[in-house]
């Protein structure tokens, strides 16, 4: 069968980090012409090992041979060479150049003059033939994440790559854009590329995977048939433990009102109305979800609720105090606790420690500060217990959490946020990134505060998350709200008309 | 009377252009180092190591390109160190900067001990034909010496290579995202390398101007600070040669006047007159380029960063 050659086979890869066996003796056979999803825990090795595969790591043992022939790559040029092109879970693009500029970085060396126009009549060309579309002259920083990653997939397609590596593309797709993504690589399929693709959202793998491999703890610990699997017995697989899929009775619990936020509108960091007239309330236990398509409002609402950006007008009270130029230390003080989207840059500091990361927003306390001075026993010991909580994968709490897996890092800023009591809540993007049994986990932790009668503003473009764990769904289009409704009797067609900016009444109608 | 004016006018801008040329070279050379993330605070050492080896071959050989060639190899050898200790060892960029200072100072004044007080052969004035024919601007840019016209050159050639070629892109990808350019195949070291020893060759050309050409003698010190202001300059030039171009011409300007009004003396003390063109430079810089600097436009991301591929 000349369709079931491997493309990759890579054998007994083992990479080691300090303290880690990110993989040990993996093996993996990616074959031609067939969608090969990754699925694993946050920290099961799914990045390194692909990683590995675009010679970005090099791998302490193992062989890896590409079209049947034995390759060793000292550098992510030789992988370039071979075909082999992949979408970083963190991308990898110049925000400051343009589309073509990216794509064409490293094409060619020297003085050898940059041919823009005719780079970008072949981007256009390529964009049309696999249906991604994107302004070849836009700069990267102009464009919403969905495009950013169209921009990566041209930039591989750009080299012929027939190899394509998708390390978590989904986790930032809006479901339409998610779709979208999904008939482009059935058509690459089509013209023989094979592709890895790595999500956690088992309904996604189910749906668009000819085969299955999964890591645990770093390791192979099969490799399926998509046909011949199910989601339960692939989380079982995953986390090698039996997942219960909670649904929550949700008594009705309301109490008194905690934010309130009348006629407020702001301004995005471009200076343009990113807010207009929002208003809404948010009582003790209860959690108001908010739908929407990724930029229409979203950050700045959540951040002037936390007191991080200004408002230019309205009014935002929290337990009835007004919060009107309030800074983000009142709104702290008044009991308003962030889990925000961008991990890196606003939640966390890459180069400290997970301890030091872990008291940021408390160090002020008196457990963990005398004085001036910060108390590292109590600090050392509360770091210790929020690892072992969340169930953190490190090697300790003194490695600098630059070095952790996307799901872990997004695991300590919800540790963080989430052992302080708190009045109101704001999470955004909670889950995003993170494996089922940590997803089952944060929503449970949601629960529980709802129960303990905090206000929870929860920010997310899942619609399922939305509609099964909060008690009403606001939806946000251009900066406004379309309607609220009560989750109970949402459907989710009526939401998809509304995050498409429709007001509730004609949806509904 | 008016005649007379016109004429000291073109004389200051004459002597602007020369003023401003070493400070040219020193910062199209650190244009490149930084717009590929790496900051080298060591001009000012590098200046110095270019004068006094570009003074003293040209002394020996009887030959001032001979010099020049010299100075650019001294000075990009000498960057070198600047590349192994931030780049290979991944040091901080700023100590590593700090110590080729001390260092040039130190070797340039200890070998230069010998060269105090000879003078030796520097580069004449060279009209050129027609060009210089031109009223007003041909009496000032084209009525210069030989490394006059180089510098010219040098400043749509860095642009083009920066903003139209391969290589450019490769430089400013590798200062704004290493990570990116080594994901696609563009060897971060070897960018950095070049682009490091190039800007300490420049530095080095930029010391040999001051001894070969806007003097023809060695004095201790005689980079006089003007290694710091292209620091300031790169900044508030963008990283951009075209805007570098015109702010050494400016710092060229107010020093040309500030010997002037020395001339003249009107009973201001020269040490206040000697500041002028470096306080006159960085407040007018510092006003033309606001609007940018609060829009944090400009500065390669990656700029003082080390990369090291298997880290995130
Ligand atoms: N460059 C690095 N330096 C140190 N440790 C690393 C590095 N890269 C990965 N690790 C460690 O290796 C392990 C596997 O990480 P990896 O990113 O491959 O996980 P993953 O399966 O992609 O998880 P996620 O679903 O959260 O993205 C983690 O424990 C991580 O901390
Ligand atoms: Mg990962």
């Amino acid at each position: 069968m000349s369709d079931s050659r491997a493309a990759v086979s890579m054998r007994g890869v083992t990479k080691r980090f300090p303290g880690v066996i990110a993989n040990d003796r993996v093996d993996l056979e990616l074959l031609e012409g067939e969608i090969h999803t990754l699925l694993g825990e946050n920290g099961a090795g799914k990045s390194t090992l692909m990683n590995v595969l675009t010679g970005i790591y090099l791998p302490d043992e193992g062989s890896i041979s590409v079209a049947g022939k034995p390759v060793r790559f000292n550098s992510p040029k030789d992988a370039i060479a071979l075909g082999i092109g992949m979408v970083h879970q963190h991308f990898k693009l110049v925000q400051s150049h343009t589309v073509t500029e990216n794509i064409v970085l490293g094409l060619a060396g020297g003085f050898q003059p940059v041919r823009l126009s005719e780079a970008e009549g072949r981007v256009a060309e390529l964009s049309e033939r696999y249906g991604v579309k994107v302004d070849p002259g836009a700069h990267v920083w102009e464009l919403s994440i969905g495009e950013q990653q169209r921009v990566e997939i041209l930039k591989i397609l750009f080299r012929g790559a027939k190899i394509l590596l998708l390390d978590e593309p989904t986790a930032v797709l809006t479901p339409q854009e998610a779709d979208e993504l999904f008939v482009t690589l059935r058509s690459m399929r089509e013209k023989g590329h094979s592709i890895v693709f790595i999500s956690h959202k088992l309904d996604e793998v189910m749906a668009i995977s000819d085969r299955i491999t999964v890591l645990r703890g770093g390791k192979n610990v099969g490799t399926v048939q998509t046909s011949a699997t199910s989601p339960r017995a692939l989380s079982n697989l995953m986390v090698g433990r039996e997942i219960q899929f909670q649904t929550y009775p949700r008594p009705e619990m309301k109490g008194e009102s905690i934010l309130e936020v009348k006629g407020v509108s702001a301004e995005g960091d471009r200076g343009l109305p990113a807010l207009k007239d929002v208003s809404f309330e948010v009582a003790s236990g209860e959690i108001l979800g908010f739908a929407g398509v990724a930029g229409n409002g979203q950050e700045e609402l959540a951040q002037v609720v936390t007191g991080l950006k200004a408002i230019s007008s309205g009014s935002i009270t929290v337990d009835g105090r007004p919060m009107a130029g309030a800074s983000a230390k009142d709104f702290i003080d008044a009991g308003v606790s962030y889990v925000p989207a961008d991990r890196h840059g606003v939640a966390t500091v890459g180069d400290m420690s997970l301890t030091h990361n872990s008291v940021l927003r408390r160090y002020r306390e008196e457990k963990f500060g005398q004085g001036p001075l910060l108390n590292l026993v109590a600090a050392s010991k509360y770091a210790d217990r929020l690892i072992e909580e969340f169930d953190i994968k490190t090697p300790g709490r003194e490695t600098a959490v630059r070095t952790l897996s996307g799901g872990n890092l997004q695991k300590v800023i919800l540790a963080r946020e989430m052992t302080t009591r708190h009045r109101l809540l704001v999470v955004m993007s909670a889950t995003h990134g993170l494996d089922v049994g940590a997803t089952e986990f944060v929503r449970e932790t949601l629960n529980h505060h709802r129960e303990e009668g905090a206000a929870i503003v929860l920010i997310s473009e899942d619609l399922e998350e939305l509609l099964s764990l909060s008690d009403r769904i606001a939806v946000l289009f251009h900066g406004e709200i379309m309607g609220i409704v009560d989750a109970a009797q949402a459907e989710i067609e009526t939401l998809g008309l509304m995050m498409a900016g429709e007001r509730q009444s004609e949806a509904v109608a | 009377m008016e005649a007379d004016l016109s004429v000291l006018i073109i004389a200051i801008l004459q002597a602007a252009v020369r003023s401003g040329t070493p400070i040219l070279f020193v910062c199209i050379g650190e244009i490149y180092a930084e717009r590929a993330g790496v900051l080298n605070v060591g001009l000012e050492g590098l200046m110095l190591i270019g004068a006094i080896s570009g003074f003293t071959v040209s002394f020996t050989t009887g030959s001032a390109p001979l010099g020049v060639a010299a100075a650019a190899i001294a000075g990009g050898l000498f960057a070198l160190i600047h590349a192994f200790t931030t780049i290979t060892l991944r040091a901080d960029q700023i100590v590593s900067g700090l110590t080729l200072t001390i260092l040039g100072t130190g070797i340039s004044g200890f070998f230069g001990k010998a060269m105090i007080g000879q003078v030796g052969p520097g580069f004449d004035r060279l009209e050129l034909p027609v060009l210089a024919q031109i009223p007003v601007l041909g009496e000032i840019f084209f009525r210069q010496d030989a490394m006059v016209y180089l510098s010219f050159l040098l400043v749509p050639l860095t642009w083009w290579v920066m903003f139209r070629t391969h290589l450019g892109l490769a430089i400013r990808s590798v200062g704004e995202s290493p990570a990116t350019a080594d994901s696609l195949g563009v060897s971060v070291t070897r960018v950095r390398y070049g682009c490091v020893v190039f800007g300490g060759a420049m530095a080095g050309v930029g010391g040999a101007y001051l001894s070969l050409a806007y003097t023809t003698m060695w004095v201790e010190q005689m980079s006089g600070g003007r290694g710091w202001i292209t620091l300031a300059l790169v900044i508030f030039a963008g990283w951009n040669p075209a805007k570098a171009f015109l702010g050494a011409y400016l710092f060229g300007g107010a020093e040309a006047l500030q010997l002037r009004l020395q001339a003249v003396g009107l009973g201001i003390p020269t040490y206040f007159l000697m500041m002028l063109p470096y306080v006159l430079t960085i407040a007018i810089l510092v006003m033309a380029s606001r609007a940018s600097l609060r829009r944090r436009l400009g500065a390669p991301a990656a700029l003082g960063v080390p990369y090291a591929r298997e880290e995130r």
